[in-house]
């Protein structure tokens, strides 16, 4: 059973590498590394946002969470989606308009101020390492349950495989390993599905009773958790950095909006699988492995319903398509917090010690190393959380951080650069004290402190949008000076603008 | 060397500029849009304003769609135990039946967003 889970994940980690070193021979420009020169299709578009999107956190953790908590977990993967919906009437295709790189770039061209910029650009590699970080982790766990190995070798893995891709053609390799790995993703968690939904019928059905664990919270905590992780998975997704990135590979604006919609029907899709893990390994997995954790109640359910030749090619479909979900999602992480820590740190340190503009390539690539060890490093020294719990954290800082930002930055003519900077300080220090709360495992009990700071989405977010308008209002001389031109080039058609 | 230094014999050549003089006089509104005039800010406001109008609407039926189901199975406990063939209901709304819905809410915002700007490149196109 551990060779064929081996196997598994090595053909998932070869094939990214080789694909990726295709992209090598293709990569000519600095644009092609950040955004692949901005000419991908929507359909293969939106399998590779898809592909990227979907995490060890959705392939695993969700499953998993199910298994414990019941169908209010149902509600993870409906913010999944609905994020992108919330994206699409929002920001796709203004976004696209703007012709920024990245958030940084966006927030420079809206608010006229590289103080701003710099802000943005801390905040992308922090919301950028907190979720790659139960990547790492997630890929620890994987490969342990799979062959026994301590976790440090699993996010090794992860980050010498990420690295590789990444290095050798940044984003039009990533593109084309993203657009992948979504099929390989839906393959890896549908047969085994099907299967293992086969065997339980054929096995004496009779009338299920799952009890309380079927039935959705109808108290006051549980409505508010429930309504909280949604808004911060629906305000979140935009402000995800990986996430965004994608957007400037369209063509145009109406292309952005085309391959939203088509991200969301892939992952609708995808998304009906988890909830039957969750649901069958409620009845034929009672207990987990002795010292296993939550999120590998999906790899554990074959071993439990299966055995022999089924059981191992269940489990390796399983590995698999976790170590796929790792890496997608990683490599489009380490993509955009490397085009940040190259463009806005390395870049101009070079250039201020040296004189002159440092060679591209070179750079992307020492930027890549530093991105791929920061989390490494960090996963060795703090105790995981939980794929899903720090993934949604992750969604909450971006909910309250740079939801606001890109909401009025588009549709508000009066946001005001100290505005602006006062609504980001607010949601960061309210995602801070959150974030301390998680990971130093602060206690606050069960009742509602413990809700708000586990969940803070529902009072950070409104909090930064409050913010941001109110002083914009107090602050009206601070509009930066080309707000109206800006406004129009975001929301102008393309077919009216001169080529 | 200034003009009166130079000597009267020196040759200047003066041609005709190769640029032919504006024909039209009346300025398209795709101009406006492209030189950032004032009349040109009001257009793109007006758009603006229709797409967000758009964009509000449907993240509000977004909103009674899904927002309210969480209520829903609060105050109505009989469609917490209801039963869809052998499944309860919940689990088919909220694993199932939820995500037609937000494709075709997508779909629908696709269109009718095309359909606005298509209109706003055929006014500027006319005048």
């Amino acid at each position: 059973m551990q060779l064929a889970s081996l196997l598994a994940i090595a053909a998932v980690c070869l094939a990214t590498v080789s694909v990726g070193s295709l992209g090598l021979r293709m990569s000519r420009a600095t644009s092609d590394f950040y955004v692949a020169g901005r000419a991908i299709t929507p359909r293969r578009n939106a399998s590779a946002i898809a592909g990227e999107y979907l995490s060890a956190a959705s392939f695993l953790g969700v499953a998993g969470l199910i298994w414990q908590s019941g169908i209010d977990i149902l509600w993870f993967p409906i913010g999944y989606t609905v994020g992108y919906l919330v994206l699409l009437v929002l920001i796709a295709a203004p976004l696209r308009r703007s012709g920024a790189y990245t958030l940084s770039d966006f927030t420079e061209l809206r608010l006229e101020s590289r103080a701003l910029r710099a802000f943005a650009s801390l905040l992308i590699i922090g919301i950028g390492i907190l979720y790659v970080l139960p990547q790492v982790q997630g890929a620890g766990l994987a490969l342990r349950q799979a062959t026994g190995w301590p976790t440090w070798v699993g996010s090794a893995v992860v980050a010498v495989v990420v690295f590789l891709a990444v290095a050798a053609g940044g984003m039009r390799s990533i593109t084309l390993v993203q657009a992948m790995q979504y099929w390989i993703k839906l393959t890896a968690i549908a047969i085994p599905a099907f299967v293992l939904l086969a065997i339980w019928s054929r096995g004496d059905v009779g009338s299920v009773d799952f009890g309380d664990w079927a039935i959705p919270s109808t108290d006051p905590v549980g409505l508010y958790t429930t309504y909280s992780t949604m808004l911060a998975l629906c305000l979140g997704t935009m402000g995800l950095p990986h996430v965004l990135v994608r957007f400037y590979t369209n063509p145009d604006g109406r292309d952005a909006r085309r391959t939203t919609v088509g991200v969301i029907g892939l992952l609708a899709v995808f998304y009906l699988f988890p909830p039957i893990y969750g649901a069958l390994g409620r009845l034929e997995l009672p207990r987990l492995a002795p010292g296993s954790r939550l999120d590998t109640m999906a790899l554990q359910l074959p071993g439990a319903m299966t055995d022999g030749l089924l059981e191992t090619v269940l489990t390796a479909m399983l590995a698999g398509g976790a170590f796929a979900a790792l890496l997608s999602t990683t490599s489009g992480l380490i993509v955009s917090v490397a085009g940040v820590i190259d463009q806005d740190v390395l870049r101009p340190l070079i250039a201020r010690r040296s004189g002159e503009d440092a060679r591209g390539a070179a750079t992307y690539r020492l930027a890549t190393a530093i991105a791929v060890l920061l989390p490494f490093v960090l996963s060795r020294l703090l105790e995981p959380l939980g794929l899903a719990t720090t993934v949604t954290l992750a969604f909450a800082v971006a909910a309250s951080t740079f939801a606001p930002l890109l909401v009025l930055g588009v549709w508000w003519p009066r946001l005001t650069t100290v505005g602006a900077a006062a609504g980001l300080g607010v949601g960061t220090l309210c995602a801070l004290i959150s974030l301390a709360g998680a990971f130093l495992r602060v206690d606050p009990g069960d009742g509602w402190l413990a809700a708000l700071v586990a969940r803070p989405a529902a009072w950070t977010a409104p909090l930064a949008f409050a913010t941001m308008v109110i002083v914009s209002r107090l602050t009206p001389s601070r509009r930066p000076p080309h707000t109206n031109r800006t406004l129009n080039r975001l929301h102008t058609p393309e077919s009216l603008l001169p080529p | 060397m200034s003009p009166a230094q130079r000597p009267a014999s020196e040759r200047v050549r003066v041609t005709a500029s190769r640029r032919s003089a504006p024909r039209h006089i009346a300025r398209a509104v795709a101009d406006e849009l492209s030189d950032q005039t004032a009349l040109g800010d009001i257009y793109v406001r007006g758009l603006m304003r229709a797409q967000l109008r758009l964009a509000a609407s449907l993240l509000m039926l977004t909103v009674l769609l899904l927002g309210s189901l969480p209520i829903l199975f609060a105050i109505v406990p009989q469609t917490r135990s209801m039963q869809v063939g052998p499944l309860p209901l919940p689990w088919v709304t909220l694993g199932v039946l939820v995500y037609p819905a937000i494709v075709l809410l997508a779909r629908f915002y696709v269109r009718a967003s095309e359909r606005l700007e298509a209109d706003f490149v055929d006014v500027i196109g006319r005048g």
